[in-house]
């Protein structure tokens, strides 16, 4: 099954019930780029039925890297190997409940490493980094490999889920530099840790209930490392539409100077759980 | 400071576009004396030639003629490379050190600079540890580390300013023919441009932090020196770690064979802080000289390549070198050294594993019975006959025997004159094990259910009904009984018999779960290793192998041990789940292992019981029997008791 990348039409202007996935995206090139390197998925569906409803959800976002267009093709290669298995593995069989209930986390585990291997096979001087949540059954799981982030965003509060799998985050984490020397460092977009560059990789997992009502961001660094936590914040509260708030977000890059690709991915969570899924339940 | 971060090291591809057509042909003679002979690698800047000196027309002496391209366009960068370039021959001519190889020469020729230094006879240590089919020997790394400490020292005591190596790493270290350490690519020059989305994976990972400061200091080559000795010893490359984690792995995790004072050395010298390593490269090498085991029991050092057990545990030395002593009792792979202090022949095929208590060994065989045998002299005491085929391990506890049968019983039979107590019947086969726990036997049927059956009388106190058999042999914790069942479905229950919790694995479950704090692990047959976490049931990591897991896991302090269908028997980090160590069998691994004073013990189907350094997965000796081996050993003072489906009960030296 072949998805077309971040085709997913935004519902956000629907009058859907607050019990749905709702969401907006969005992806520039920025100013200071030729190409945007940058992909992301976005795949939000909603069973509704007698019995109950469901929602579920895959984000992905990713940022490559790479000469001669390596970089784009490796991003884009890695989330249409994500989405494509998690499709099939998880959400298909949810749906239908024909086959035994997956193991979400590891599912989306088997997802980014299917893609690291397609992309060292197929894109050998491409890697990509990949930040990419489901969201199911009143939790969300997370999986990390390099400087794309996830952050909760709740009120006027914003958290971040991840870790940068990065040279400044490593030496941050030592105290060899603050974070004001890491923000500046030269080599700050050195990452130790990326999809494509190594059989062996190993990936940063989240599982978290869902906070209902709150929203997730989905981000590449060409959006967190160039606009202000403060200004993304104070951007996110102002704006409760999430597709307006990515467009506001990627705005903010671009006044920046827009040095880098920017794509951002803004999920409003549901302000209930599912009353009941169609499938059997998962663990526990 | 950009460098440091070399991304092309040799031996890589060729950067795109750039290069081949660049390389010189074989025949080309530079400065009417320097014939190319070779190519000895690419890197970033150009390639390395082997060349032969035409100036001796009689001897064939052979050089080392370093190239490095000057392709940019801009003319202030191009006069910095050449600056940098000539910079390095300046330094290298000024050294007489024996670990700096000797420079005769340097000319440029249009954009191209040439520096002809000493060929060196022998291999890089990246090449030699990436070769090495298991640790080299720790004797060895100790002298090369005295040997690098010296010439650090050496270079950081140069006048008028000490130099600053600061890309000591294995490629960047040749072991030359006479088994010298010798320091190559004394490269300042490198290819690196800021602002560029770049991994580092594969170039870094033996540079200090303080070095992203654009500090360079002796402290950095100390750092780095730190770095490569951990590789060397642990071989785990850093390259492939998060940058500066080398406190996370400990030396002595990975290699038994370090001594503690070796390993304290090396993480000294990988302190984040400068201030916190060695003053000197010279205050480590005392400090080595100190901590190193005396010559007197230390093998010679001789020969030409490096002496290595290879991964059957014998010792390998290579051609002209005197036969190393190894550090630890190693058997040759033959295992005809181990010999049973007794035998005992049973009637079938035994699955069951045995147990010793009190002077006696229990264990359950497939010709029904279920047999009492001296511990110490192997002599048969009683046989417990049922009407089945008996697969259940034996517990023992206050006096009693508790097994299972296909016969579809749960017996208790008096431990010292094989009387029955009790037994109590289920709906199918037991085969799973009797865990006896707070006054209670709890077993699985393949009826389906869990029974929890009180010991005073053989009464059932509750059944957990799971639908399908039930093979595992249950835990208990103070609160909890957790256990597997054939569905895949894992259970935790209250001592109530009500669920707690359940995680679905995909296929069944038949191994046995053990706890430690608030883990539970076990194997399911869907090829993974689970680590659940007891209060909430979730998932905290699972491990893949690639086939099925029938066995058991155990645990020490910091490790789950398990073996898989593949063959493989795995080491793996409690916490984590990485895996610290694996070791290939012959044949699939069925058995629970056991976990006795730093070795662990299990058998597998290719017939041989193992005994492994737990630290480093080592073989410290194997044992063959005569048919595949599906129970686990039982260790007891100092004896590894094992059957195998070859009828036998073998008594065997731990």
């Amino acid at each position: 099954m072949a998805l077309e990348p971040a085709q997913v039409t935004n519902n956000h202007t629907l009058q859907a019930p607050v019990d749905t996935l709702r969401f907006g995206h969005g992806s520039d090139v920025g100013q200071g780029r030729k190409n945007n390197q940058d992909a992301c998925t976005a795949f939000a569906a909603t069973y509704a039925a007698a019995q109950g409803r469901m929602s579920f959800g895959l984000f992905v976002v990713a940022d490559g890297m790479g000469g001669h267009m390596d970089g784009e093709k490796a991003s884009s290669l890695c989330i249409r190997v994500v989405t494509d298995h998690v499709v099939e593995a998880a959400y298909l069989p949810l749906l239908t409940g024909q086959d035994e209930a997956p193991d979400l986390m590891e599912t989306l585990n088997e997802g980014v490493l299917a893609s690291n291997l397609a992309v060292t096979e197929q894109m050998p001087n491409g890697g990509t980094t990949v930040t990419a949540a489901i969201i199911y059954g009143g939790k969300i799981y997370i999986t990390q490999v390099g400087d794309s982030r996830a952050y909760l965003v709740e009120g006027r509060h914003m958290k971040a889920l991840t870790r940068d799998h990065s040279l400044v985050q490593r030496l941050v984490e030592l105290e060899q530099l603050t974070p004001e020397q890491a923000a500046e460092h030269p080599h700050r977009n050195i990452l130790y840790r990326a999809i494509g560059q190594s059989e062996h990789l190993e990936l940063d997992n989240k599982i978290m209930p869902m906070p209902f009502g709150a929203r997730l961001l989905l981000c590449s660094d060409g959006l967190w490392m160039v606009v202000p936590e403060a200004e993304m914040m104070d951007i996110l509260a102002a704006t409760p539409n999430s597709q307006a708030a990515c467009e506001k977000l990627i705005a903010a890059a671009n006044a920046y100077g827009g040095p880098d690709n920017i794509t951002a991915v803004l999920v409003d969570l549901p302000d209930c759980p599912d009353i009941a899924e169609p499938g059997p339940t998962t663990d526990r | 400071m950009v460098d440091q971060i070399d991304t092309q090291k040799f031996p890589g591809p060729p950067s795109p576009g750039g290069g081949s057509e660049s390389v010189l042909q074989t025949n080309t003679v530079l400065q009417n004396r320097y014939r190319i002979t070779g190519v000895l690698g690419m890197g970033g800047m150009g390639a390395v030639y082997q060349a032969r000196d035409l100036h001796f027309p009689n001897v064939k002496r052979m050089v080392a003629v370093k190239e490095m391209l000057n392709t940019s366009t801009n003319p202030q960068i191009r006069e910095a490379t050449l600056r940098n370039f000539e910079r390095e021959a300046d330094i290298l001519a000024s050294l007489t050190h024996p670990s700096v190889p000797k420079i005769y020469d340097y000319f440029s020729i249009r954009d191209r600079a040439y520096l002809v230094m000493e060929y060196i006879n022998g291999r890089d240590l990246e090449e030699i540890i990436n070769k090495a089919s298991d640790f080299i020997k720790v004797e060895i790394v100790y002298q090369w580390a005295i040997d690098l400490c010296d010439v650090l020292s050496y270079l950081h005591s140069h006048e008028p300013e000490p130099i600053v190596f600061r890309d000591v790493k294995p490629s960047n270290i040749m072991i030359d023919q006479h088994r010298h350490v010798r320091l190559i690519d004394f490269g300042i020059a490198k290819t690196f441009e800021i602002g560029q989305k770049g991994t580092m994976i594969g170039t870094e990972g033996y540079s200090p932090p303080e070095q992203y400061k654009g500090q360079a200091s002796p402290q950095g080559d100390i750092y780095a020196l730190g770095a490569t000795l951990h590789h060397i010893l642990t071989r785990r490359d850093p390259r492939l770690e998060p940058p500066f984690s080398f406190k996370d792995r400990p030396i002595r995790d990975y290699n038994g064979n370090v001594d503690p004072e070796f390993e304290a050395v090396i993480m000294r010298s990988l302190e984040y802080r400068p201030e916190d390593r060695y003053p000197s490269a010279m205050a480590m090498k005392s400090a080595l000289e100190h901590v190193r085991p005396s010559p007197d029991s230390a093998p010679a050092v001789l020969g030409t390549a490096p002496i290595m057990h290879n991964s059957a545990g014998a010792v390998t030395a290579p051609v002209g070198a005197q036969a190393a002593k190894p550090s630890t009792a190693f058997f040759p792979s033959g295992g005809s050294e181990v010999i049973p202090l007794w035998t005992f022949r049973c009637e079938d095929e035994i699955r069951s594993s045995p147990a010793v208590v009190y002077g006696n060994l229990y264990v359950g065989c497939y010709d029904n019975g279920l047999y009492c045998i001296g511990a110490n002299d192997g002599k048969f005491k009683w046989r417990y006959a049922t009407e089945g085929g008996i697969a259940s391990s034996p517990a023992v506890a206050d006096g009693v025997v508790y097994f299972g049968s296909d016969d579809y019983a749960l017996y208790a039979v008096d431990a010292q004159r094989g009387r029955i107590l009790w037994s109590f019947h289920t709906e199918a086969p037991v085969r799973s094990s009797p865990r006896v726990a707070l006054g209670h036997v709890f077993i699985g049927s393949d009826d389906g259910n869990l029974y929890a059956i009180r010991i005073d009388g053989g009464r059932r106190a509750w059944a957990m009904e799971t639908g399908d058999p039930v093979r595992s042999t249950a835990y208990v914790t103070d609160d909890l009984v957790l256990f597997g069942c054939d569905s895949g479905d894992f259970y935790a229950v209250d001592l109530s018999g009500k669920l707690k919790w359940r995680y679905k694995a995909r296929r069944g479950v038949i191994s046995s779960p053990v706890v430690q704090e608030n883990l539970v692990f076990f194997g399911s047959m869907d090829w993974h290793i689970y680590a659940i976490a007891l209060d909430t049931g979730w998932n905290v990591w699972s491990y893949r192998t690639t086939k099925a897991i029938a066995s058991s896991p155990v645990l020490d302090d910091s490790n789950v041990y398990i073996g898989s269908s593949d063959g493989y028997f795995y080491a793996l980090d409690c916490k984590t789940g990485r895996d610290r160590w694996k070791f290939e069998t012959e044949g699939q691994i069925a058995t629970k292992a056991v976990v006795h004073q730093n070795a662990v013990y299990f058998g597998s189907g290719d017939g041989y019981v193992y005994s492994l350094d737990t630290k480093s997965g080592q073989l410290r000796w194997k044992f063959k029997t005569g048919g595949p081996v599906v129970s686990a050993p039982f260790v007891h003072e100092g004896v590894v008791y094992v059957c195998s489906l070859d009828h036998n009960v073998y008594a065997l030296t731990a």
